[in-house]
């Protein structure tokens, strides 16, 4: 939105072109160099064509932390599967549901968003508004007991990688 | 197709199914919207994505050669999930939908309880 | 084995339906209409790719691509409907 005036670059996502290569592979089911080819004509081409489309790039300042992010929140998600089944299949009337508002420390539209679904994927916890004026996600809790400890947890576990990752190498 | 293979992809199923049976029996029986919402976002996504992998694995083992385009299907969920439960949400928080009593923090005041 | 095992899966599937249908058609709220409706695309991805796998063909990933495109539009423009009054603004 800032610039309107983009100026053509050959590659101007490299990540999103990586990512279209994967995908394009995936669809076809096969390895063989013609379906490389044409994958990789796409996802140079697509990218080519749409750039002035796209708000920004992302920065990945650090690939590794990234790698160990979505380990992290793979395990969490099956973790907390097993937690929210016992949590449906136990007494309905011991369940304590409670709304949390998590104060952002995340600046671009891109992390926020990434966190807001990591929340909606783990622990019993749904993202359900943003506000992005007073700077807080409103988070709807399945079952907690203690929602100040709930919601450091939640900046602490998701919120500082995603910082780490994405906005460090960003002024 | 070897019987320790074969048990695995067994497991798989099995798992998948029963999360996506907790998340829908989730559904079925909790209170007030909110809480019904943490069902079909967790518990079924994981479901649908653990018998994709035993697809995986069970179409790999048919033929020669990884069958991998399953995997569309389960990141496109992995996706999209907490985006329409978000949207879902956003919809109730603004028609205003009854809560259960005991929930701490409503959003807005619920003195008025029929709105 | 694995022939039975797929049929009771099927079974369970078949059964979180029949509860999402109930809740569609008991839900006191239009949202939780739709939130059945949501569940009920993902448990039939599920059934479409155990059925895939209990026919040994493979044409059904495609189908369960397309419900799972489809579904995720339907929610969104339903719930958008809700929240503007307006689909497309």
């Amino acid at each position: 939105m800032t610039n309107l005036t983009h100026k053509k670059t050959l590659f101007p996502h490299k990540l999103l072109s990586l990512f279209m290569l994967f995908l394009w592979l995936l669809m076809v089911n096969s390895i063989s160099p013609g379906q490389w080819l044409l994958g990789a004509l796409l996802a140079w081409g697509i990218p080519y064509l749409t750039q002035s489309f796209w708000p920004q790039s992302m920065v990945l300042s650090s690939p590794l932390l990234a790698t160990r992010f979505i380990l992290l929140v793979l395990w969490d998600i099956v973790f907390a599967n097993f937690q929210v089944a016992v949590l449906i299949l136990g007494s309905r009337q011991k369940l304590q549901p409670a709304f949390m508002k998590v104060p952002l420390a995340l600046k671009q539209d891109f992390t926020i968003t990434l966190l807001a679904n990591t929340i909606s994927l783990t622990p019993g916890t749904v993202t359900v508004d943003l506000q992005m004026q007073e700077g807080y996600l409103l988070v709807h809790s399945l079952h907690v007991t203690d929602i100040d400890a709930a919601i450091a947890e939640i900046k602490r576990r998701y919120e500082a990688p995603l910082k780490e990752i994405f906005e460090c190498s960003t002024p | 197709m070897s019987v320790a293979l074969e048990i695995l992809i067994s497991l798989l199923l099995f798992a998948g199914a029963c999360f996506a049976l907790v998340g829908s029996l989730g559904l079925a029986r909790l209170q007030d919207f909110f809480m019904r919402l943490h069902g079909p976002t967790k518990a079924t996504t994981l479901g649908v994505g653990s018998i994709i992998i035993g697809s995986i694995v069970f179409f790999s083992s048919q033929t020669q050669g990884l069958s991998l385009h399953e995997l569309l299907i389960a990141m496109f969920l992995f996706i999209t999930a907490p985006v329409s439960a978000h949207i879902v949400g956003k919809a109730a928080l603004h028609m205003q939908l009854p809560c259960e009593e005991r929930t701490k923090n409503i959003p807005w005041p619920t003195d008025d309880t029929d709105n | 084995m694995l022939d039975s095992v797929i049929r009771i899966t099927l079974f369970m599937i078949a059964l979180a339906l029949a509860l999402n249908l109930w809740r569609l058609c008991i839900g006191p709220s239009l949202p939780d209409r739709i939130l059945a409706l949501d569940t009920m695309y993902i448990n039939t991805i599920a059934l479409l790719i155990l059925f895939g796998m209990h026919e040994r063909n493979s044409l059904f990933f495609e189908a369960a691509l397309l419900v799972a495109v489809m579904g995720f539009v339907g929610t969104v423009a339903l719930s958008k409907y809700l929240l503007r009054g307006d689909i497309i603004e």
